[in-house]
């Protein structure tokens, strides 16, 4: 039977991985995810799994580490934050152009220039063309939740493509939250036995992986592996509705958030979410048609769904904890723009830069943008596109 | 039972033909030497770094290795080959692999001495069961002949050329099989190929069946890199021990023994004189070079006689 437990995100996340028992972790330390290794290797230390720990010297390494195990035939994990998944850039499109069902868990912080250990997305979200599957959480509950469902999602045939698990560095990593847990026999029955049909390690029938990759053949396999991608979102809504069967908790791509007739809405991700539905609640009091998108699934991108959820809106507001530098934007933004296009009568949008480098968020700031949103609505002006918020001003 | 180089070239390859490594290219000649000491009814996962290597022999959809084989990058092969392993020993826990699988990697000397160090010495380090192979060609042979850390002082290389100020590269090679002694690993090797191989294969016979970490630098000649005409790669090989340049030795649980003295040992300039890439060593003004050279070979050749001693 399900049970509390207070548990910081970080916690969750190995607790998680316990349950399942991987067979090989790549781990490394980096603020603010090293937590995740550290009870992880405790729990190595105390013979709860029969996980192999290897425990490396760069996250280059740990990544490696993955691709080796998960080619071998294991289910590989490995955790990290800001510049050690940047370290890991390249292996990251070795990891999904090889077809390999790695889960990584990211407690996303800014990335170095200048140095800061602080929350914001610009790590995960610069590895977001990488050919990973991104699944991003509000709060505690989410990212265990998104946790479990990771392993299926990524081992489903016609997917068979690696996952990153997020969660806001410190603010959701380290803050202690009760959270409904499962028992370890549920998570074992939900994740199941890995039996891949194509393995190093298989006596039977050698496997050759990585090939150097001609012309003649390269674009073929970019192309399945973009199909690949656009079937994650089948499995991804699969998973979740077997999830919601054994927990009762329901996952999309993304929640919508007092929607039903809003005509002002943000679009974000993260923990920012609780921050803004505390807004929109005040708001809503008022009478404000006010609603917000928190998206969960940011890779494969629900451009259509997203698009049909905005579709009623007047003005909406796409917030990136990150900063592209596509002078027009950011990446959120870029995505959620581009999927407005094809609706008849598209809102307006605009881009909000906001939260770099643990720069925090109020329920004033949102509600001043949703003021912004109304005027927008009202004038029909969308005024500046492309803006920061919460900077502090000369 | 003895070697018998007839014996095993009896044994089916585990490195086939058909791959596109150039005529006369000593990394090819190290993995089948080295294949060969696998005994035929073991298992082997081969990891392999990017490079000459690995681009020549797994070009999809075709391999020349009958065993797994496993390359994703430049730098990472022992840490790849390290989650190989570590998957191992995880899936003969659970009883999902029940054969005996032996973890074997390719790397060349940029992969391994220099963008692959890192990732090496902590594999090493970590102590998994494994053999690391550098065919050591000396240079970035697969990019096109830049100088490496391995680029022994004077060689000509594409990125520390011959001109008309600054005579090829400037540093000595760097001792890595040294290196990898210091890690306190239970095997160290350094080998080339010579006369019947039985120096290599048995190297690689311990390599491979020596549990824990193991380490063997090869002395792998590049015609292209090196150039010198194809035919002359034993002679080069034989002259690269003879002079003591290439010392055959190795060090078990931290005992150095030699397991080759030359009868005679024979001037370094013999060795360089059959490579393209010293021909400017021999011109007129440049003799100090040889001399240079052999005055370090005559140091490193006496230090390592005291550690063998």
């Amino acid at each position: 039977m399900a049970h509390l437990d207070r548990l910081s995100g970080n916690e969750a996340v190995a607790v998680a991985m316990r349950q399942i028992d991987p067979d090989v972790m790549g781990a490394f330390p980096i603020t603010p995810s090293t937590e995740i290794p550290q009870y992880f290797a405790q729990y190595v230390a105390d013979g709860k799994v029969h996980t192999e720990l290897v425990t490396v010297e760069s996250e280059h390494s740990s990544m490696s580490v993955c691709i080796g195990a998960a080619a071998a035939g294991g289910r590989a994990v490995s955790a990290t934050s800001s510049a050690g998944l940047a370290l890991m850039y390249e292996l990251l499109y070795v990891a999904a152009s090889s077809r390999l069902p790695i889960v990584l868990a990211v407690s996303t912080r800014a990335l170095t220039g200048p140095i800061n250990i602080n929350n914001d997305h610009s790590d995960a979200m610069g590895a977001r063309d990488s050919g990973w599957i991104q699944i991003y959480a509000e709060n505690n509950q989410e990212v265990y939740d998104n946790y479990v469902q990771a392993f299926p999602i990524a081992e489903t045939a016609g997917v068979r493509l690696p996952v990153m698990i997020c969660m806001d560095g410190f603010i959701t990593s380290h803050a202690v939250e009760n959270i409904e847990m499962l028992e370890d026999q549920q998570v074992k029955d939900f994740v199941g036995e890995y039996n891949p049909e194509h393995f190093l390690l298989n006596s039977k029938q050698p496997l050759a992986v990585g090939p150097y990759d001609v012309t003649n053949y390269y674009m073929e396999h970019k192309k399945q592996e973009a199909e690949a991608m656009k079937d994650a979102k089948q499995a991804i809504l699969d998973v979740a509705k077997r999830f919601e069967e054994m927990s009762g908790r329901k996952y999309g791509f993304f929640e919508e958030y007092r929607m039903e007739d809003a005509e002002e809405a943000l679009v974000l991700i993260g923990s920012t979410a609780g921050t803004a539905k505390a807004a929109v609640d005040e708001l809503r009091a008022q009478g404000r048609k006010v609603g917000l998108v928190k998206v969960r699934v940011f890779r494969p991108f629900p451009a259509k769904e997203l698009a049909q959820a905005l579709s009623r809106c007047k003005a909406v507001a796409v917030m990136d904890k990150c900063e592209g530098f596509s002078a027009c934007g950011g990446p959120l933004f870029a995505e959620t723009r581009s999927a407005l296009y094809d609706l008849e009568n598209r809102p307006k949008a605009i881009s909000i830069v906001y939260g770099l480098g643990g720069r925090d968020v109020s329920t004033t700031d949102i509600k001043k943008l949703y003021d912004r949103l109304e005027n927008i609505a009202e004038t029909g002006e969308t005024g500046e596109i492309y803006t920061h918020m919460g900077v502090r001003e000369a | 039972m003895a070697y018998q180089f007839k014996k095993e070239l009896e044994k089916p390859e585990r490195f086939v033909g058909g791959h596109r490594l150039c005529a006369g290219c000593g990394a090819g000649i190290t993995c089948r030497a080295v294949m060969r000491a696998l005994e035929p009814e073991d298992k082997a996962v081969i990891t392999n770094a990017t490079g000459c290597l690995e681009v020549s022999t797994f070009m999809y959809p075709y391999t020349s290795w009958t065993e797994s084989y496993v390359h994703s990058a430049f730098e990472n092969a022992a840490a790849t080959c390290s989650g190989v392993e570590a998957c191992y020993k995880a899936l003969r826990k659970t009883g999902k692999v029940k054969d005996n699988f032996k973890f074997i990697t390719f790397g060349g000397d940029g992969g391994t001495y220099d963008i692959g160090f890192q990732s090496l010495s902590g594999a090493m380090e970590r102590g998994h069961d494994m053999v690391y192979v550098c065919y050591d060609n000396e240079a970035y042979m697969n990019t096109g002949i830049q100088r490496s850390s391995s680029t022994p002082r004077f060689a000509d290389a594409t990125t520390a050329p011959v001109g008309k100020e600054i005579k090829g590269k400037q540093q000595d090679k760097k001792d890595l099989t040294a290196i990898m002694v210091a890690h306190g690993i239970p095997y160290v090797a350094q080998s080339t190929f010579i006369g019947n191989f039985k120096d290599l294969h048995e190297k690689a016979k311990k390599a491979i069946y020596t549990e824990g970490p193991c380490f063997l630098n090869v002395l792998s000649p590049c015609p292209r890199g090196w150039q010198y005409d194809t035919a002359l790669l034993p002679k080069i090989c034989q002259l690269a021990v003879d002079t003591c340049l290439w010392p055959l030795y190795e060090v078990v649980n931290g005992e150095w023994r030699l397991t080759y003295e030359p009868k005679k040992k024979m001037p370094i300039e013999d060795y360089m004189r059959l490579q393209g890439r010293f021909k400017h060593c021999f011109q007129k003004g440049n003799e100090w070079m040889l001399e240079s050279a052999q005055q370090y070979v005559d140091e490193k050749w006496e230090q390592l006689l005291e550690k063998c001693r």
